[in-house]
């Protein structure tokens, strides 16, 4: 049941971290950088020759935030993503990565204090795992490499497959390599684009727990996903991206924002006159019928659902169940692609 | 953020590790100068001391050309690869993720084909020297010992090899198919070729002062090439396939 109203493109201040874990390796990058944001962006826009790959687009990432950035394919995630790498140079608009302004001369002090980990792992496979991780310690120019790469294998589980050949590790395990050749730097910020694209569901949830225990430890983590449990489960604050930005927010305000809440009921056999019976309950906003029941819009459920109860047990229905409507951060997207693509249908 | 010989040896490390454990690379480290050896060798041996002057300088010429093939076609395959291939293999994105910079890149690539092929072409130069030292007639080592033929070997050897991966990598930077590259890099270094057949075969005569003067230009050459494969060299055109 969509809340009537039009909907605002919010954008809310990072929420305040309040303490922060160790890092993953014992030099932290974010000296100097407490009280900033790790990523602000405003009216970032790029296109390439006619096409736009995402128009206008601001919003701001908190250090220790898990933030979710989610859309369809196409929707200008990944050149997102890009862009504040370095790799892209934006057509207009301004950002500031891990305290850096975004600019051509700037490109190599932001790719040092941050680390992308892209949809394919990219790993070299004729090499080892030690020594692709090697590799871009010195690419980083990092001291204590081999105490680095211990960690970053431990922080994945992988400490006893160093000497491993990347070509015979499973696609999950690739991706662990991947994330710990990330994690090697101590990212200011972590950019994950599609971490778990193309994993079977044991990988995805080994996966899912690496990032889990990453947001635990305080590291400011950029996901990009089109999994949307995942970034339910994962990410304190999500931006929903077509192009566009959409729609910015704590999963749950967004489920707020862009429903109202709402009672399922199911009873045994319909009633005879359910606008008698429903539509005049204190509480009780609107009615509609559902599959098995009814679905009550309400503007506080736990004051209406004893009113909805008595009244259908005076009514004489038989009630099967009575609960508060969930609607998954899922419902939040499929509703605005969905009005996405209807507008670009009119 | 200056340039760092720590990124550029990290690239170079990288890639002698991946020629090593591939199968094709070794092969063709291994075929080619063995080729370019048996060759030299037939044409030393084949040679009579007492025929003409300009006959005997032909076949010198030539087994002294099959020692410049070495470095002018060794590294157009690894530096025809090195930039279009990571880019079909997923490997380039997360390296141009990093601090590094595209000079410091392609000089860890450069490094990473100059270096095996200069080990090569000069073991094989020495082993056909000692052969000629040993086995040979005393008139034919004596001309083959002559010091313009063995300047020219030296000094060409680098620089032809450094004319082959410039082009190799300049053309793997803007092509989007692997074939494609080593074919047209091969091309690439069959001017610098022509000319030196000419040296080595006596349609030009070179003397000292002309080889080094060559050489001069060669390098400059070499250096200009370095300069103009990094302009080509663009991140957003390697990632997205669009030009910028």
């Amino acid at each position: 049941m969509r809340r009537p109203g039009e909907m605002p493109v919010t954008s809310e201040p990072a929420p305040e971290v309040t303490s922060r874990a160790e890092p993953i390796t014992d030099a932290s990058t974010l000296d100097g950088a407490k009280g900033e944001c790790a990523v602000v962006v405003e009216h970032l826009t790029k296109h390439f020759g006619e096409r736009v790959a995402f128009d206008d687009v601001s919003f701001e990432v908190g250090y220790g935030e898990v933030f979710g950035f989610l859309g369809p394919n196409g929707a200008g995630k990944t050149t997102t993503v890009r862009t504040l790498g370095t790799l892209l140079a934006p057509t207009s608009g301004s950002a500031t990565v891990a305290g850096i302004e975004l600019c051509p001369e700037n490109g190599p002090a932001i790719r040092s204090r941050i680390s992308i980990m892209p949809e394919s792992p990219g790993l070299y496979l004729r090499l080892t795992v030690m020594e692709n991780l090697e590799c871009f310690a010195g690419l980083y120019e990092l001291d204590d490499i081999r105490g680095r790469i211990d960690r970053a294998l431990r922080a994945v589980n992988l400490a006893d497959r160093g000497t491993d050949q990347c070509g015979a590790l499973s696609k999950g395990l690739r991706q662990r390599v991947a994330l710990a050749r990330a994690l090697l730097n101590d990212p200011a910020v972590l950019f994950l684009d599609e971490p778990t694209s193309g994993l079977d569901p044991v990988a995805t949830h080994e996966v899912h727990e690496l990032i889990g225990s990453l947001r635990e430890k305080g590291v400011t983590i950029f996901l990009t996903t089109h999994r949307l449990q995942e970034a339910e489960r994962l990410c304190h604050r999500v931006a929903i991206l077509s192009t566009t930005l959409r729609l910015i927010g704590r999963p749950h305000d967004l489920r707020d924002q862009l429903f109202s809440r709402s009672l399922d009921v199911r009873v045994r056999t319909r009633l005879e006159d359910p606008d008698a019976v429903l539509g005049g309950l204190p509480g009780v906003e609107g009615w509609e019928q559902a599959p098995s029941g009814y679905t009550l819009a309400v503007s506080d459920p736990e004051i209406a659902a004893p009113q909805v109860a008595r009244a259908l047990v005076g009514a004489g229905a038989d009630i099967l169940s009575l609960a508060e409507s969930r609607h998954s951060l899922e419902d939040v997207y499929l509703e605005l692609i969905n009005e996405d693509v209807e507008a670009k249908n009119r | 953020m200056s340039f760092s010989w720590t990124r550029v040896r990290a690239i170079t490390v990288k890639e002698l590790r991946d020629y090593r454990r591939n199968r094709f690379v070794i092969g063709t480290m291994t075929v080619l100068p063995l080729l370019f050896i048996i060759l030299p060798m037939i044409q030393l041996f084949n040679a009579n001391a007492k025929t003409d002057t300009t006959n005997l300088n032909l076949h010198i010429g030539l087994s002294l050309l099959y020692m410049l093939v070495i470095p002018a076609f060794l590294p157009s395959s690894l530096s025809a690869y090195s930039i279009v291939g990571e880019r079909e293999q997923g490997t380039l994105e997360p390296v141009l993720i990093t601090p590094i910079r595209r000079e410091e890149f392609l000089i860890g690539k450069a490094l990473a084909a100059f270096a095996p092929t200069i080990v090569i072409a000069y073991i094989v130069f020495g082993i056909f020297l000692a052969a000629a030292a040993l086995f040979a007639h005393p008139a034919i080592t004596t001309a083959i010992y002559a010091r313009t033929h063995v300047l020219v070997q030296l000094l060409f050897t680098p620089l032809l090899a450094g004319w082959a991966i410039w082009v190799g990598i300049a053309v793997s930077a803007r092509s989007t198919d692997m074939r494609v590259a080593q074919q047209l890099s091969v091309l690439g270094t069959l001017p610098l070729l022509a000319i030196l057949a000419l040296i080595s075969l006596n349609v030009i005569t070179v003397s000292t002062a002309l080889a080094v003067g060559l050489a001069a230009a060669l390098l400059a050459i070499d250096l200009l090439a370095w300069r103009a494969v990094a302009a080509v060299f663009d991140r957003e055109r390697l990632i997205t396939g669009t030009r910028t």
